[in-house]
């Protein structure tokens, strides 16, 4: 079966998205500053000060964190970049298989067995460990 | 009617739709709560309280704007705006019908869609990863201990769903590949929405539907993944230091995402505006009117189907402690959807062998 549509389109077809970029951002100042402009504005020292369950905030909030956010920061960017490499994989998969047989599909078990090697790596370390 | 005011109208319709849509959201999701709990729910304005979503509105505009002193001004303020403009540019690439016979459509191979991008699947994940930033910035920017975690927390969170929701993203591209063989393309969601003329992906690759219609929930922020806005713990989460307009910005993006993750599992695994037994009723000869009113008429039944059940679960599953949800989304589901891609991989190298 052939595809019942134009496979390839030029540059143009992200104008739409451009336009529609440009209205959203459009639409989210304007209703940002709506209550700015009809709100009422009565600022005092308390009411601007950080919520701290109604005590005085204790110091900055902006101080050093878990490491596990960056653990998990790190561990993202690794996988989500093999991921990546499955796209054109998928997108050609069925001719690949048509002209070299089992092969394409045995070479994404290899890479899929490899990324599982080191999730298992990653598993053992205690690196996705939340206690 | 040029190609320019087309858009135009598209947009402008759609936006309307979608901004309505995300109101009325709040109205279901509030009514659906109550039949759950056998209450009321909102019925004071309007008949049936139909008119509550315009009242809120009007309530948060006159509300006082408060920013707090200790925040960092610039990213306080752009925070909300990111999080809208993420959440009202990511359905751009979703066909709404396919329509043969208006001019305008021709250009877009028929398909009723804002922007037909041949890399639309693409484009998709990379907007909704730029979702992450708005949480994030307005956790960090508010300068308060509940906000921090808050949008710590929703960070760490939606990246790593977002692995499982990739791989089960590439699954859907496998099987349109297979139903179609040819050159690429097959990244452009109408393509995907096409290939499931013969069935809807949710029968050919259920476990890829549950994956990521379970990531989706995660994508979103809503329970039992809410752990972001979880009262009990971070009192408002990363939007606690937001008043008045800013915080229902973020409220507007919450349904926002809704509406759009529900377009988004439409699209990829039930057949999108395909509706059953097209071949039968003929609809390629209803003219433009019919086809649209069909295809239309299905997408939205769909995407209002499954926003329902954004709702249904959040006010029936408890809500995931932070180490079950971290381990759900790294020990269970990144493993499973590895399996699962290569389990697709494999049905499809047999059929696409046999139909060789």
């Amino acid at each position: 079966m052939t595809a019942p549509f134009l496979l390839y389109s030029g540059i143009q077809s992200y104008v739409p998205i451009l336009i529609l970029i440009s209205i959203a951002i459009f639409l989210g100042l304007l209703l940002t500053n709506l209550s700015w402009l009809v709100g009422p504005s009565r600022p005092n020292k308390l009411k601007a000060s950080a919520y701290e369950s109604g005590m005085d905030p204790v110091g900055s909030a902006h101080e050093r964190f878990s490491v596990k956010f960056y653990l998990v920061a790190m561990l993202f960017i690794l996988f989500d970049i093999e991921v990546v490499f499955m796209y054109p994989w998928a997108v050609q998969y069925k001719q690949l298989i048509q002209e070299f047989g089992i092969f394409p599909f045995l070479e994404m078990l290899v890479f899929v067995l490899i990324l599982f090697v080191g999730y298992i790596y990653v598993y053992k370390k205690g690196g996705l460990k939340w206690a | 009617m040029t190609a320019v005011s087309y858009t135009l109208i598209l947009i402008g319709a759609a936006l309307f739709v979608l901004l309505t849509g995300a109101a009325y959201s709040v109205y279901l999701e509030r009514k659906v709560s109550a039949l759950i709990q056998q209450r009321v729910g909102p019925n004071r304005v309007g008949p049936f309280g139909l008119l509550q979503p315009l009242a809120d509105v009007i309530k948060l505009i006159l509300k006082e704007d408060i920013v707090p002193t200790s925040a960092d001004k610039l990213v306080h303020f752009l925070a909300p705006i990111i999080s809208v403009t993420i959440a009202l540019i990511t359905f751009a690439v979703i066909p709404f019908a396919r329509v043969e016979g208006i001019g305008m459509t021709e250009a877009t191979n028929g398909f009723l869609v804002i922007a037909d991008v041949n890399i639309g699947v693409l484009y998709i994940l990379a907007i909704a990863s730029v979702a992450v930033y708005g949480v994030t910035l307005a956790g960090w920017s508010s300068n308060s201990k509940y906000a921090l975690l808050g949008g710590l927390r929703a960070s760490a969170q939606m990246i790593s769903y977002e692995l499982a929701m990739g791989l089960a993203v590439v699954s859907v591209i496998l099987l349109t590949n297979a139903t179609y063989g040819g050159e690429g393309g097959f990244l452009r969601p109408g393509a995907i929405v096409e290939a499931q003329r013969g069935a809807w992906n949710l029968f050919v690759n259920p476990l890829g539907f549950l994956i990521f219609v379970v990531c989706a929930f995660a994508e979103a922020n809503r329970a039992p993944f809410d752990l972001v806005e979880a009262e009990q713990e971070l009192v408002g989460g990363f939007h606690t230091e937001y008043s008045s307009m800013k915080f229902a910005l973020f409220f507007v993006a919450e349904y926002l995402h809704v509406i759009v993750a529900s377009m988004l599992i439409t699209t990829l695994f039930v057949g999108g505006y395909l509706g059953p037994f097209e071949g039968m009723l003929g609809v390629q000869d209803w003219g433009w009117g019919g086809q649209l009113a069909w295809g239309l008429g299905w997408f939205l039944a769909k995407t209002v189907f499954f926003v329902f059940v954004f709702v249904w679960v959040r006010w029936t599953l408890p809500r995931f402690k932070y180490n079950q949800l971290m381990d759900i989304g790294w020990k269970k589901f990144l493993p499973l959807a590895l399996a699962n891609l290569m389990l697709v991989a494999a049905g499809t190298a047999i059929y696409a062998t046999l139909t060789a």
